[in-house]
């Protein structure tokens, strides 16, 4: 086993983000400790005061919007690397809604009490997290797509989109496994205990009981995940699949123009980026605030 | 089986019965031979310092712990069978802790309707009735929607008795309901069970309520390391306890 994992490793793969969700994840937990919080338009303003790196982030990402928009190069380059867009957001929804399930199982798998199903899952998250993601990548691509297929007497033939997704599922589904499991302990026993003795069966308990409230601690975490699988859809230039970032390099080497493919690349990811870090907590703010479903 | 030589109890079966009841964890002692029963619709206070095992009694009645060795019986049925409906039988015995454990995430509503749906599967319309009903029994109808941070601690535990009895339990078990409570919310929590108690349900209480004890109870249970030391009416076990150890325990709680 590869070391004992600190709470600390949960999250290696980080970004630009994760002062801000850190901040905001705690927030969310104390003011869940302490009985609920006012609402506020945004979590980051209540810890840090005013944003201001937010508005720095903007004024930085008008300037380059700007640009892309007056400048005839830069404007050629975002029409031909945006038709990547649609394909980035398919990875990321698809791949992300695997890792979640694949996550969801394997959480659930960890604290199980039986220790097969609990050995499993900690076989697959070790398993993970021995691999470098670009290293998963490929392994995934040439080895477990080319087993399975020849197990199933198939052609190999499945497109590198969907051996990309699957990739990219499995990685973060390991990851998202830690997070359950640990939103999942972070619900005192007594809430089990509560639910048990009015004679919910345990997967009622967990469905209705625990599983909801554990949500709640988990988002910011989830989301801070989300971001990081989204920006890893980058690594689909690797298979060739044709997201922006492989449409950017497509883009300038035919173009030789790499100064403005990037320059629009970089503002893509940045300003979707910086949408759904401000969603992950504009949301995870109304959840710890208590009404919403 | 032994109850069915006993004349007393085969025209009317206690509603629990509790026989050698063992408990260890890993090499800890809780229970080591507890005899209990409750008669329907009898009111039974179980007392005894801290760590004498009145929690884990309890808890082994709706099998939140399997018991080490001994019959746990409710109404007849044996719980601690292999084959025994767990999830019935903990529908029919109602639970109140001592920290309520009520769902954070729900609102006073829902926290007792949320076994009438799921349990019962009573329609949403039936639900939500008897969940009114049960709130307006405990007496706070008006915090219907409130969530429990927004209720003191005296009204959150009466949404969790409240809870416990939607489910028309057949005996009410109580964990020290009111330990948790400033003293000014004692009293609205005890004048609850007080009409329960009234009302001819059979309840197992763990509490050191004094008054409640006297007003409300058939019978005290002294418990120590373990095992039931002595019990009687309470008045009587007050004030004329055998054991050196009861009456050293009531000279304690009498201090404060
Ligand atoms: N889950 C547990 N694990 C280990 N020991 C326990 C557990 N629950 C109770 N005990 C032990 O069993 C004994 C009785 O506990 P408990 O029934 O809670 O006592 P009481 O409710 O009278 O204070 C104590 O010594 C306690 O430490
Ligand atoms: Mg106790």
């Amino acid at each position: 086993m590869p070391g004992s994992s600190g709470r600390g490793e949960l999250h290696p793969r980080s970004g630009e983000n994760d002062m801000a969700l850190d901040a905001e994840r705690q927030r969310a937990l104390i003011a869940q400790r302490h009985g609920g919080t006012t609402r506020r338009p945004w979590a980051i303003v209540d810890r840090d005061g005013f944003p201001y790196w937010l508005v720095a982030l903007a004024v930085f990402l008008a300037w380059m919007g700007y640009r892309i928009a007056t400048n005839d190069r830069y404007n050629e380059g975002a029409a031909f690397i945006d038709d990547g867009l649609i394909t980035t957001v398919r990875i990321t929804v698809f791949s992300f809604l695997l890792a979640l399930g694949l996550g969801l199982v394997a959480g659930l798998g960890r604290i199980a009490r039986n220790p097969i199903v609990r050995n499993v899952a900690r076989t697959y998250i070790e398993f993970v997290r021995g691999i470098p993601i670009l290293v998963m990548i490929f392994v995934v691509a040439f080895i477990v797509f080319t087993s399975v297929n020849g197990w199933l007497d198939r052609p190999n033939r499945s497109s590198s989109e969907i051996k990309f997704i699957v990739a990219i599922g499995i990685f973060y589904g390991a990851y998202l496994a830690e997070v359950f499991r640990g939103g999942i302990e972070s619900i005192p026993p007594g809430q089990t205990e509560a639910g048990r003795s009015l004679g919910l069966s345990q997967r009622q308990t967990m469905r209705t009981i625990v599983l909801p409230q554990a949500l709640r601690n988990m988002l910011p975490a989830i989301g801070n995940d989300l971001i990081a699988c989204f920006k890893d859809s980058s690594l689909g230039t690797l298979l060739a699949v044709g997201e922006i970032t492989h449409k950017t390099k497509l883009y300038g080497g035919t173009n030789f123009d790499y100064r403005a493919a990037y320059f629009v690349l970089a503002f893509m990811y940045l300003s979707i980026t910086l949408v759904l870090s401000l969603l992950v907590s504009w949301y995870s703010d109304r959840l710890s605030a208590g009404r919403a479903r | 089986m032994n109850e069915l030589n006993d004349p007393a109890t085969r025209s009317v079966p206690p509603m629990v019965e509790v026989r050698g009841l063992h408990m260890h964890f890993g090499s800890t002692y809780a229970l080591r031979g507890v005899d209990l029963e409750v008669a329907q619709g009898e009111v039974v206070v179980v007392i005894g310092p801290s760590g004498s095992g009145k929690s884990t009694v309890l808890r082994c009645i709706n099998l939140l712990e399997t018991p080490t060795a001994g019959t746990v019986h409710v109404d007849g049925v044996q719980v601690n069978h292999k084959k025994a409906d767990l999830n019935a039988i903990r529908a029919e015995v109602g639970m109140v802790f001592q920290q309520f454990n009520l769902f954070p995430h729900l609102s006073a509503v829902e926290n007792v309707g949320l076994a009438l749906r799921h349990v019962k599967k009573l329609s949403k319309r039936e639900t939500a009735a008897i969940a009114l009903a049960q709130l307006e029994i405990v007496g706070i109808p008006e915090k219907a929607d409130a969530y429990p941070r927004e209720l003191s601690g005296g009204q959150q535990q009466r949404v969790a008795i409240a809870r416990a009895l939607a489910m028309s339990p057949k005996v009410m078990l109580f964990d020290e309901p009111t330990s948790a409570l400033d003293p000014e919310m004692i009293k609205e929590v005890l004048d609850v069970m007080l009409a329960l108690a009234a009302d001819g349900m059979t309840m197992v209480c763990v509490t050191h309520e004094m008054g409640f004890a006297r007003g409300a109870a058939n019978r005290m249970v002294f418990m120590d390391d373990g095992l039931v030391v002595e019990q009687g009416q309470p008045r009587e076990l007050f004030e004329h306890a055998v054991e050196e150890r009861t009456r050293q325990f009531f000279s304690q709680i009498l201090k404060h």
